[in-house]
């Protein structure tokens, strides 16, 4: 199955992975261009999570093969999965933050731990990308216990651009807040990213968040891609699937599972 | 329900567990040696295993020895033998008890502990935020705790030790009628550099067993709170009962070697 080499910033090709006898990525094929915003929309528990762990090698797919920048990156291990990681930057979906360290030691993490800044310089880029989330120096020095889910989010924000990655993740980076925090997040996000080069995968299914911050919208169903294209086709899609995931209607050919 | 597919199924289920069980504790170790070491976490870590499991340890061991003392009186003075008393608490102590009891009770505390930790930490992704900030969750979250239960566990049983031997000489002065310095002088007497050495080899393997236990459940735990929960519970019960099987081998083992 000799394929040509992929070019794409991130790629993924016929991936799949279950969990016992549920099928979550069923030979998915996904292509990320350098420098764009790419969100995948689908429903809950339909395997959004799962393909970004897959790419992190967080979960090991169990056929298929990932790309990022050319390079397969599906089985490596050690140190070049390391410095493949580095080029990553995640924003979880609970922030994710490490509880028993102080805020601005959450944004500096990466860069002490993972890529051996002195502490001191580490220091400064965090209130620097704190400041960036809108987020003064008195917020660093508390523990992220203190902190509402809204500004958690923004710190987990200015972690992810810490170490201005390549390509960072954001996993529902709206889900949970009131709709003017989303729309901050949103915003944070645009302003970030745009212009930086960096390269972006959302999955959500926040349309209103969608429509903002993609350039390129994919719809996951049934752990397949099955619709792919810009932003603004997303409403003329012509796709039944699509049509009844941006109108919010029951009724359509997705049929709810009731998980079992 | 057909019985053949139960059985296999319960067998795979354990042969995957065993498997899983292996593969993390080869992560675990094979790290140990390779850098980085995270020293200042391993300091943190001593502070928790060790120095904080001191009062429990120690307290333990005073009524375990002193107990033990009464009991062999009981015993050793229908062959007018109270004469052994001190020798028999001494061997009791050093060799089985101190290690046996310092390592349930920090069992208890430790495994526990770093068991509701790492799970927590796994269902709220911190370990996956690890990852992703290119730093190895074992290296940083395993590789501390296995070396600060593996150096702690050794110092808190020759402190057990000390502490349940004392305690046996509590009760026997107390209770029992012994001469203080009767009693020590046979103790001082009767000690020998293998009883305590042999508690010790034990003390080491509890301590791998109990981090090694608290570890593994805390990073497979799912589910929320209540994944947590019996992560926390099953890490309690296997490191006890792991440790109580591996002190029976040892024991098998050092009286084969006649050590």
């Amino acid at each position: 199955m000799a394929r040509a080499a992929s070019t794409a910033k991130v790629e993924l090709r016929g991936v799949k992975k279950r969990f016992g006898p549920k099928v979550v990525l069923d030979g998915l094929d996904l292509t990320i261009e350098k420098g764009q915003s790419l969100v995948v929309i689908g429903g809950s528990g339909t395997g959004k999570s799962v393909m970004i762990k897959c790419v992190l090698g967080i979960l090991r797919p169990d056929a298929g093969e990932i790309y990022v920048d050319g390079k397969e990156v599906t089985h490596i291990r050690g140190r070049s999965r390391d410095a493949m990681l580095r080029k990553f930057g995640m924003l979880f979906q609970g922030a994710a933050l490490f509880d028993s360290l102080l805020v601005w030691e959450n944004v500096a993490f990466g860069l002490i731990q993972g890529r051996g800044m002195r502490r001191a310089k580490a220091k400064d880029v965090a209130f620097e990308k704190l400041a960036k989330v809108g987020l003064g120096a008195e917020v660093g020095q508390l523990s992220p216990a203190e902190l509402s889910g809204g500004m958690q989010k923004r710190v987990g924000l200015a972690r992810a651009i810490a170490a201005d990655p390549e390509i960072i993740f954001f996993d529902e980076p709206t889900t949970g807040l009131d709709p003017i925090m989303a729309d901050v997040i949103n915003n944070l996000i645009v302003d970030t990213v745009r212009g930086t080069g960096t390269t972006t995968l959302s999955i959500t299914h926040d349309l209103v968040s969608a429509r903002k911050i993609a350039d390129r919208i994919a719809m996951l169903y049934k752990g397949k891609i099955i619709w792919d294209g810009p932003t603004a086709e997303i409403d003329s899609s012509g796709n039944p699937f699509v049509d009844q995931f941006i109108h919010g209607r029951a009724e359509g050919p997705i049929k709810m599972e009731v998980r079992g | 329900m057909n019985i053949f597919a139960s059985v296999g199924r319960a067998t795979l289920g354990f042969l995957r567990e065993i498997g899983r069980l292996s593969i993390f504790t080869f992560d675990a170790v094979s790290s140990f040696i390779r850098p980085p070491i995270y020293w200042s976490l391993v300091f943190k870590q001593l502070m928790r295993i060790g120095y904080f499991s001191l009062p429990v340890v120690g307290l333990t061991a005073f009524f375990t020895g002193g107990v033990l003392a009464l009991q062999i009186y009981i015993g050793a003075s229908r062959y007018g033998a109270e004469q052994f008393v001190p020798t028999v608490v001494l061997v009791g102590i050093t060799r089985e008890l101190g290690p046996v009891i310092a390592g349930l009770m920090v069992a208890g505390r430790v495994a526990a502990a770093i068991a509701a930790e790492l799970g927590t930490m796994r269902v709220t992704e911190q370990i996956d935020a690890l990852t992703t900030l290119a730093t190895r969750p074992i290296k940083y979250l395993v590789v501390p705790r296995l070396m600060a239960a593996i150096i702690s566990m050794p110092i808190l049983v020759a402190i057990a030790d000390s502490i349940g031997v004392f305690g046996g000489y509590v009760a026997s002065t107390q209770s029992l009628g012994f001469t203080g310095t009767i009693y020590l002088n046979t103790t001082i007497n009767a000690l020998t550099g293998e009883d305590v050495i042999s508690g010790l080899i034990k003390a080491v393997v509890f301590g791998f067993i109990i981090a090694l236990m608290g570890s593994y459940h805390g990073f497979h735990s799912k589910g929320g709170a209540q994944g947590v929960g019996s992560a926390t519970t099953s890490a309690v019960v296997s490191a006890s009962i792991i440790i109580l099987a591996a002190n029976y081998i040892l024991t098998n083992i050092f009286n084969y070697f006649n050590f």
